[in-house]
């Protein structure tokens, strides 16, 4: 008998790479230098640029996968393309040929020209620091926290969503109350009220968006949950006398993944323009690093001049560009599901 | 039949599909002639083009569908040809469509008389008062009670029943030629179908409309049709009168067909089915030559593989035709081979014994809500009194329509639901209060069950191995990895899996592979009681009698209990030892299947008896239909629940007192107020004609 | 049905209840009584303020009282229209609320009166014929502009329109008293944000209903196309759309923050902002109750109406 058990099937290094072991090794590879490289930048010290070496190569390599795999969708693929585009700036910015972006050079000198032996693609700012790095550089701490918060909001929302969905009775009800008193807040207010109260820091910012999201994510959850939860396998997992957790855990969650990816696009969006708008405002992080919101800031009070406006455009289409990504991405990765 | 006109011709019709992947032929070479005041029925398995061809006639075929050649001719007008404003004249004039689910085709937000009256007014131009009074007067032909407020409520307000009725009305208002019936009753409770079918013949004769049958029920068609044509994998690949397709069939696969259909003459050890082997091809995965070549036993290298198989009449017989270039070769009288009958299984000690169950749920709008208003909540006598028992390796099968409770049962037993009162043993130890969470792993994995839907019962994200070693290492049968692995392969075996789907996701099986692997799930814990919700009532017909065949080999094998649950009557009495039928959360009548199905019988087992359809001409049946639809079970009516529709209810005493229970020996007990011996002196409902074909034992 | 409605309404008042309750704790807290302290007892900072007279300010204001009785002071006051005193403006918090409020209404007003028909319009052409090139191109305009956050949306508007054509006035402080020129940019750029999400939503709505049986019944009626869409489709699709609508009240509420304070226009979301920033508590707190007040009141509008459009819902 046992010869007959047949062998496991043997896969090209290309589906080897699409397992879910291998892209969670490629995308930990890609996210934790970097996280550390914003979060943690005085405690590596020297190590601060060597760490993010390995994460080149494997921004490229998901970014390659990414194409292969969604090439039915020339959305997803145009979305993917602005996303790893700043994926790839944010991990490599310490490589490039840039120059020092708190350094000023040159006050307001417009895009390509010559100043002080230094030539500016994109001008520089009211205190002559070069936009095009800058804009390259600010890149980092958007992708960082804005990911950062909405993974920590998914895994809260999730949490609660599965429970209130599964559970149902009591925790249903207090959870989804709790939810509604949160989302009865707009999200702008809920913000300044958080951040006023716990002082802007870009943990705080962790803070404000788990808060600010995680009941409209709970909302999607509870809702996957309970029609999933009807589902016969569940059922058959019930008369084994499975605990909830696994229930919740292995059978529900794996199948709610397709609708919760691409609302995470969504939302990571959504985290993008709040974090950008936050600096704005003078509540999210701040100076003297550069930063999209704090570039739009400092400018939009000397800019005020048709021929500065540069100083403005840089940042906007940076930030737009990004968050069009991500809805591009989203957008592709729903038609894709749809049509299966 | 006359020299008029057809109503509807189509010639060489072939449609495709275009995707992504290129064209995807769904019928192919397609003729068929119907006459006027004809019925005409098309039957075949899900994706062999059946329905593709009601929405051709209605040329209605999405973005992605064409016809690519052929016609299809409408009192002589060529339809594919036609302006949409054509079209749009015909549709709903002179061919009206009937569906499948009643609840979705009619729009929810807009009040039935809305979209009945638009029907003649926008064909015939008449005043809305005048349409409104052509509505009413046709839901009376219909048959709905009270018209006046159905014709003021929203769809969601009335019943299944009377929303398939209220569909046929808007069908019938302009008093069309022809009218298509996409499986029409097929969402509906056998009893409830009785009453449509039975609504349709009458229309059809009394308007004289012409009508195309669709049904993947052989039985359905030959109580509604005059002509059969059978499609299989896109082509028709026999037809002709019913008569001649049913006692004289000319191709293999309609021979498979009714071979792999439970009739009232087959037994389950004397004359087991005969399961068609394989599966249906995928639309881009048909072989070259005959598309049933690689399920068939006439086979032939050489002759069925190659070229395109045209469809040729049957010498002899007008209007009969057969699409196998061997069909002359073929000796039709021959003996069927027998599929290796087996002795009947010697029933064992007594497993499982309910005494006395009675289930009530509370509903409550919701919790909060309740908490404020302190309203109360209601109550859904789900189990009203279950009393029976189960030996080892008997096969008992709980028949009944929706809301009978049989779910609620096995809910209760298997502990995601704790009893209101009485008793469940499962080997003389009392379950029925005992959650799942209570219970030991072993008394959990000796409570299995095998679910219906096959798309919802393995979990997608998971592959078949895996989910079933889950349930080997959860009950500790082995929990060594290879052996666990071992394991696994060998129950692949035994539910006739290829080994290679251990590593495979559900989305790559085909619905009858992931009912195998769910059988396979269930007995993989050595289960000493199965439960079996409608395991095929999903499932293609020729698929349906090899999985059958299956589940009743392991639990033969494994000497466990099994506890089938359905509707199908057909198919109770073919595998089952004892039969339980339940109306409302009452047990109407139990007995051994030969005790329940000749008389006497509970009126309710006599209606559900002649409501079934039977694919067999030789068979005569006694016509009973019940009146109006299944009571809610929030609110079941008192003294006797059948007593709404019973045919034979003999007064007040069915409204004031639960029947009593009377016994007619070897535990045949029936619930009725109707006297013994005027019970024993019912006429059976199905007489055998002629002997069939097939010699006897 | 009106039971449905009652247990709605008396949600929303549990809600209202404890998000005031959340806003009196947080504004109870030590670090914001003390800034409160502060302003009240002139001195520069916090750091600067003793202990003890801190101790001595709570007793006179009263704010060593429990908890409980507090809050139910607090909320008496606020129902009686006292929402307290601004530090920053020197004056009481509700009128001067009351006319940034009026400010942001007209906003909103106008926001609303291009944003809806736009946005339903172009959601149900393009749900109407899912796949088709006009569907496309709509659905392609909608996620783009909706890609643009506010802040970008109203950089570029002011460098083209204002800067640029010198069209329109790039800050809308109307210092010279009301000027309907310079509504134009804030009212755009939050229309241009909004209206694609809205747009979608109805496509999204519109495509499912087209594709639903009852369409396919009514089409094989013979209905005339027309009367197919707006018979049958529009009704049904409308309602999913309706209750999004609503709901962008919500949203406009934060919206509003970042637009007023790009164009200096003196609404709510630029004196929260302010207010935050100076640590003016009172005003913050009586901001977000407004808020608040504002987003449930949305919510019960849009339960109410959903309930109201849906057949299925108010006969059950």
């Amino acid at each position: 008998m046992a010869t007959l058990v047949s062998a496991e099937p043997q896969l090209s290094l290309m589906q080897r790479l699409k397992t879910p072991r291998a892209l969670v090794i490629l995308i930990v590879l890609m996210w934790v230098p970097l996280m550390a490289h914003v979060m943690f930048e005085d405690m590596l010290g020297a190590f601060k640029n060597p760490v993010l070496i390995p994460a080149i190569p494997a921004t490229l390599l998901l970014y390659f996968l990414a194409v292969r795999s969604w090439h039915e969708s020339w959305v997803a693929v145009l979305g993917a393309s602005l996303v790893f585009f700043w994926l790839l700036m944010a991990v490599s910015a310490p490589f490039l040929p840039l120059i020092d972006p708190n350094k000023p050079i040159a006050p307001f000198t417009l895009p390509f020209t010559e100043k002080n032996d230094f030539f500016f693609w994109l001008g520089t700012d009211f205190k002559g620091r070069d936009l095009l790095s800058r804009a390259i550089w600010g890149c980092q701490r958007v992708i960082v926290w804005g990911v950062t918060a909405t993974f920590v909001a998914y895994v809260v929302g999730t949490l609660f969503g599965l429970i209130a969905g599964y559970l149902s009775g009591w925790w249903d009800e207090v959870i989804s109350f709790l939810g509604n008193v949160l989302l009865s807040f707009p999200v702008m207010v809920l913000f300044i009220v958080i951040l006023n109260y716990l002082g802007p820091s870009g943990f705080n910012i962790v803070i404000a968006v788990t808060f600010a999201s995680s009941p409209a994510i709970m909302r999607i959850v509870r809702g996957l949950t309970l029609d999933i939860k009807t589902r016969d396998y569940v059922f058959a997992a019930q008369t084994r006398g499975e605990h909830p957790l696994w229930i919740m855990l292995v059978e529900l969650l794996p199948n709610a993944r397709g609708p919760i990816i691409v609302d995470a696009c969504l939302r990571l969006g959504y985290t993008t323009v709040a974090i950008t708008t936050l600096t704005f405002l003078g509540l999210g992080l701040q100076p003297p690093d550069p930063d999209w919101g704090l570039m739009i800031k400092e400018s939009a009070q000397t800019a005020m001049l048709f021929k500065f406006s540069y100083m403005l455009v840089v940042p906007a289409l940076s930030v737009s560009s990004l968050i069009l990504g991500f809805n591009l991405m989203a957008d592709g990765l729903r038609e894709m599901s749809l049509r299966d | 039949m006359n020299d008029q006109h057809p109503v509807l011709e189509c010639n060489k019709l072939c449609i495709s599909y275009f995707v992504r992947a290129g064209e995807i032929p769904a019928v192919v070479d397609f003729d068929l002639k119907v006459m006027p005041g004809e019925a005409v029925g098309i039957v075949g398995e899900s994706g062999c083009g059946k329905s593709t061809v009601a929405l051709a006639i209605m040329q209605y075929l999405g973005k992605n569908g064409r016809v690519v050649s052929g016609e299809i001719k409408f009192k002589g007008q060529d339809l594919t040809t036609m302006s949409e404003e054509a079209l749009r004249q015909l549709r709903g004039s002179k061919i009206a469509m009937i569906y499948q689910e009643p609840m979705a085709s009619l729009n929810p937000s807009m009040r039935i008389a809305k979209q009945l009256i638009e029907v003649p007014m926008t064909h015939e131009n008449v005043s809305a008062s005048e349409a409104y009074e052509r509505s009413l007067d046709m839901l009376e032909q219909v048959r709905l009670p009270d018209p006046k407020r159905i014709m003021e409520a929203y769809p969601h307000q009335i019943s299944g029943g009377q929303q398939q009725r209220v569909v046929i009305a808007m069908a019938l208002l302009s008093n069309p030629s022809l009218l298509l019936l996409d499986e029409p009753t097929t969402a509906l409770d056998v009893t409830v179908e009785a009453g449509i079918v039975d609504l349709v013949s009458e229309l059809g004769e009394r308007f004289g409309t012409s009508m195309i049958y669709i049904s993947h029920n052989l039985g359905l068609i030959l109580e509604t049709c005059d002509r059969i044509a059978v499609m299989y994998s896109g082509e028709v690949v026999e037809e002709g009168t019913v008569e001649q397709v049913f006692d004289l069939m000319r191709h293999p696969y309609t021979r498979g067909l009714f071979n792999s259909i439970p009739l009232p003459s087959a037994d389950k050890n004397a004359r087991p089915l005969m399961p068609i082997p394989g599966q249906l091809p995928l639309p881009h995965e048909r072989p070259d030559g005959c598309n049933f070549g690689p399920r068939c036993d006439f086979f032939k290298e050489g002759v069925c593989d190659r070229g395109f198989i045209e469809i040729e009449p049957i010498p002899g017989q007008p209007l009969h035709r057969s699409r196998c270039r061997r069909f002359k070769e073929i000796d039709w009288d021959a003996a069927l081979e027998k599929a290796g009958t087996s002795d009947r299984t010697n029933i064992g000690e007594v497993v499982l014994e309910v005494d006395r169950l009675k289930k009530y749920y509370e509903i409550q709008d919701d919790s909060l809500g309740a908490l404020f208003r302190g309203g109360k909540a209601r109550t859904v006598k789900a189990n009203e009194r279950l009393d029976f028992d189960a030996y080892e390796a008997q096969t008992v099968a709980l028949v009944g329509e929706s809301g009978c409770g049989k779910s609620t049962f096995a809910k209760v037993m298997l502990g995601l639901e704790t009893a209101t009162e009485g008793k469940i043993m499962l080997d003389g130890k009392e379950i029925s209060n005992l959650p799942v969470q209570k219970r030991s792993d072993s008394l959990v994995s000796h409570l299995q069950m095998v679910f219906q839907n096959p798309f919802d019962t393995l979990n997608p994200s998971h592959t078949v191995g895996g989910q079933i070693s889950r349930v080997i290492r959860k009950f500790g049968v082995e929990s060594d990895p290879a052996a666990v692995k071992n394991h696994v392969m060998e129950l692949l075996d035994t539910v006739k899996l290829s080994r290679d789907f251990y590593y495979r996701k559900p989305r790559q099986l085909s619905g009858g592979q992931k009912q195998r692997a769910g059988i396979a799930r269930a007995f993989a814990g050595n289960p000493r009681v199965v439960v079996a919700d409608e395991p095929v009532s999903a499932l293609d017909v020729s698929v349906q009698a090899a999985v059958t065949q299956l589940l009743m080999d392991i639990q033969r094998d494994h000497r466990t209990t099994l506890l089938f649950i359905s509707h199908d009557l057909s198919l109770v009495r073919y595998l089952a030892d004892r039969v339980i039928v339940m109306y409302l959360g009452t047990i109407a009548e139990q007995g051994t299947t030969d005790e329940v199905f000749a008389p006497p019988y509970h009126p309710y087992t006599e209606a559900l008896l002649s409501a079934v359809p039977i694919a067999d001409t030789s068979i005569e049946k006694k016509h009973i239909v019940l009146e109006g639809d299944i009571p809610s079970a929030v609110n079941p009516p008192p003294g006797c629940p059948f007593q709404t529709r019973c045919p034979r209810k003999i007064g007040a005493i069915c409204e004031t007192e639960a029947p009593p229970i009377r016994e007619f020996g070897d535990g045949h007990q029936i619930a009725c107020h109707i006297a013994p011996d005027e019970l024993l002196r019912t006429e059976p409902v199905i007489k055998m004609g002629a002997p069939e074909a097939v010699p006897a034992e | 049905m009106a039971r449905l409605m009652l247990r709605r309404l008396i949600q929303m008042l549990l809600i209202m209840a404890v998000a005031s309750l959340i806003l009196f704790v947080i504004f109870d807290t030590d670090s914001f009584k003390k800034k409160i302290a502060v302003a009240e007892l002139g001195g520069f900072a916090v750091s600067a303020l003793s202990e003890d007279s801190y101790q001595n300010w709570l007793a006179e204001k009263g704010l060593n009282e429990p908890f409980l009785e507090r809050y139910v002071t607090w909320i008496g006051d606020v129902l009686s229209g006292d929402l307290g005193h601004s530090f920053e403006k020197n004056t009481e918090v509700g009128p001067l609320l009351a006319d940034r409020l009026a400010n942001t209404g007209i906003l909103a007003f106008w926001v609303f009166a291009l944003m809806i028909p736009i946005s339903l319009t172009l959601g149900v052409l393009a749900g109407m014929r899912e796949g088709s090139r006009q569907d496309r191109i709509i659905s392609f305009i909608s996620v783009f502009t909706t890609s643009i956050p506010e802040i970008a949306t109203a950089i570029f508007l002011t460098i083209v329109l204002a800067l640029g054509l010198q069209w329109l006035p790039a800050k809308s402080a109307m210092t010279q008293g009301f000027d309907p020129l310079q509504l134009v940019l804030p009212v755009l750029t939050l229309v241009l944000y909004d209206f694609g999400y809205v747009a979608r939503m109805t496509r999204a709505s519109m495509a499912e209903v087209m594709t639903s049986q009852y369409i396919r019944t009514a089409i094989l009626k013979g209905l005339p196309y027309r009367r197919v869409i707006l018979g049958h489709a529009l009704r049904n699709a409308l309602i999913a759309p309706f209750t999004i609508i609503i709901l962008q009240l919500n949203w406009l509420l934060s919206g509003v923050v970042v637009v007023e304070v790009f164009f200096q226009y003196n609404g709510f979301g630029k004196l929260l902002l302010e207010a935050a920033l100076f640590g003016d508590v009172y005003v913050v707190q009586a901001c977000t109750l407004i808020a608040v007040v504002v987003a449930v009141s949305s919510q019960i509008i849009s339960d109410i109406g959903y309930t109201f459009l849906n057949p299925r819902i108010r006969f059950s």
